[in-house]
């Protein structure tokens, strides 16, 4: 039996070596320049779609993570946001959103081609215009989706709508702009943020704390000596298999964001760094929580697994895996007390998106400027870098809360943010959605 | 010694829970239940299809207190409770004939607390 197996496991590696060397026969072999050229632009291509359908699968992530953290009777309403911000984002990003973000730039503060797709050259850098789309879109929809978890439980589905159109249409966009466009004004200052600290997360996160802020808490949130209750999630499961998706697609989001399938040495650096920076965000975490509150407690130690993906997204590309390890380990810190605070603030966030993706995107992107392995603080870079990410950081989140705020009271003052107190209590599912996540199951009122 | 028993509006128990500790009646057994009464179900959507559910989810409370209390229970009940609307439920009241505590042995008035 052991010798048909070692045998067979001989003839394992035929297939794989023959398509191997047809691949370097043909590279190597190549009539012309061109073709290699193509070559090249096929393993790109190959590699950036790999990247935006990992990203794509991160909606589900969030959903799943969301739905798990907030309580049974809106879970369909908060499965119906994540859906249709993705919807929303889509259309919202084809039809202005990547004009605005990389179309030819206006002093550096906003694009103006490319509306509908139109007119817009087959290329961009090394990959089709039409793949790039695709992978800056679902970045797009992360963004307008991080809002869901922390306005979850009490804002209204049309409002949501509109919010998530805007968002993924023009405010991310602009952002986008500044900084991934090359001639964006934060991009012509040396800013550096690889895959989004700022551009998703803080943007998602600061927008959701200004949401949140202004939507109010839920009812049964704060009692009136201004301390927080817990509001417990109702399936634990769910959300963690959201946090495992999550982490999974991040490596899309990360190691995507290179662009290039033939840059390997960034993406096996980028790689490695996502995946400690999480680890080490978890296990901070952990330990934290485990001295403060006696136990290690699940929902915490996910917020520091995302906490510490969020951080490494900007300066994953930048940094050494020891650095790494360092930004995820603060990113754990940061996660604790930044939850704490936004209790202490007041502000009701269900799900610890403010704290995740606002902090750690902010965290993220100063990071940068300490641990570059060239430019950064402790590296013998000086103080230039970080002073120019701490500008380009606050320039975007600034904007960010200032335009959100607008945007929110505008909806607040036309059809409202925020369902009547007696569709909250009986949950969103039936007064919004006229449906439940759980039929056929007894919800219990224990609260 | 009377067994106060109310039907109540799920979303409706915070409010009461508040009044009543409000009114020093802290002692209660909370159930969900499912029944009907005059309101007879409400309608759900399902992939486009309409579906009636009859049996609507209520909160039961089950609330021993000494003849003093019973007024103030009453009224803190349905100050929690009432919307105006139908199906805001029912409250009803039955004689106990003995309580004990089982901790100390405790029987009647005292047990009750």
């Amino acid at each position: 039996m052991s010798k048909i197996f070692v045998f067979l496991n001989r003839f394992k590696f035929i297939p794989l070596s023959i398509i191997f060397l047809l691949a370097l026969s043909s590279s190597i072999f190549a009539e012309s320049s061109a073709e290699i050229g193509d070559v090249k632009i096929a393993i790109n291509t190959i590699w950036v779609m790999f990247g935006a359908t990992l990203v794509f699968f991160m909606q589900a992530g969030f959903g799943m993570v969301e739905a798990g953290f907030i309580r049974a009777k809106n879970t369909c309403n908060i499965l119906t946001k994540n859906f249709m911000d993705f919807a929303m984002a889509s259309l919202g990003f084809f039809a202005v959103g990547y004009a605005i973000m990389f179309g030819t730039s206006v002093h550096g503060i906003f694009g103006t081609t490319g509306f509908l797709l139109k007119g817009l050259p087959s290329m961009t850098g090394d990959i089709p215009t039409f793949v790039h789309w695709l992978f800056q879109a679902m970045f797009a929809g992360a963004a307008a989706t991080i809002v869901a978890g922390a306005m979850a439980g009490r804002m209204k589905f049309k409002s949501y709508m509109i919010y998530s159109f805007l968002i993924s249409a023009v405010v991310y966009p602009i952002v986008g702009h500044w900084v991934w466009n090359s001639h964006g004004w934060i991009a012509n200052m040396g800013f550096l943020d690889f895959a989004g600290s700022t551009v998703v997360h803080a943007t998602g996160g600061w927008a959701a704390f200004i949401g949140a802020y202004l939507l109010g808490a839920r009812i049964g949130k704060f009692n009136k000596d201004k301390s927080a209750n817990a509001i417990v999630g109702h399936n634990i499961p769910l959300a963690s298999l959201g946090v495992f998706i999550l982490w999974f697609g991040w490596f899309g989001f990360n190691a995507g964001s290179t662009l290039s399938g033939m840059d390997f040495n960034t993406i096996g650096l980028v790689a490695i760094n996502t995946n400690l920076a999480a680890a080490a965000g978890a296990f901070i975490t952990m330990i934290i929580v485990w001295v403060l509150y006696g136990k290690p407690d699940l929902s915490m130690i996910m917020n520091g697994a995302l906490a510490g993906l969020v951080a490494i997204t900007a300066p994953c590309a930048f940094v050494t895996p020891i650095a790494a390890i360092i930004i995820g380990s603060i990113a754990g810190v940061v996660i604790v007390f930044g939850i704490k605070l936004v209790d202490k603030l007041m502000v009701d966030d269900p799900v610890g998106a403010v704290a995740v993706h606002g902090f750690n995107g902010l965290w993220g992107t100063l990071a940068v400027g300490l641990f570059h392995s060239k430019l950064g603080l402790f590296y013998g870079g000086g103080l230039h870098q970080l002073i120019v990410q701490t500008i380009g950081v606050v320039a975007c989140i600034s904007f960010v809360v200032f335009t959100m705020f607008i945007i929110f009271k505008m909806i607040d003052m036309t059809i409202g943010l925020r369902v009547s107190r007696e569709e909250e209590l009986k949950g969103l599912d039936i007064s919004e959605h006229g449906m439940e996540a759980y039929a056929g199951f007894q919800l219990f009122a224990n609260d | 010694m009377k067994l106060i028993t109310a039907m109540i509006r799920p979303e409706n128990l915070p409010d009461v829970k508040e009044a009543l500790l409000k009114a020093d009646v802290g002692k209660m057994t909370v159930s969900n239940v499912i029944g009907c009464g005059q309101q007879q179900g409400y309608k759900e959507t399902y992939r486009g299809v309409k579906h009636e559910i009859k049996l609507i989810k209520k909160v039961r409370l089950d609330i021993a207190v000494n003849d003093a209390f019973v007024k103030v229970a009453i009224d803190a009940i349905i100050k929690g409770a009432r919307t105006g609307n139908i199906g805001d439920g029912k409250i009803w009241v039955t004689p106990i004939e003995e309580c004990i505590r089982i901790r100390t042995g405790e029987e009647g008035k005292d047990a009750i607390g």
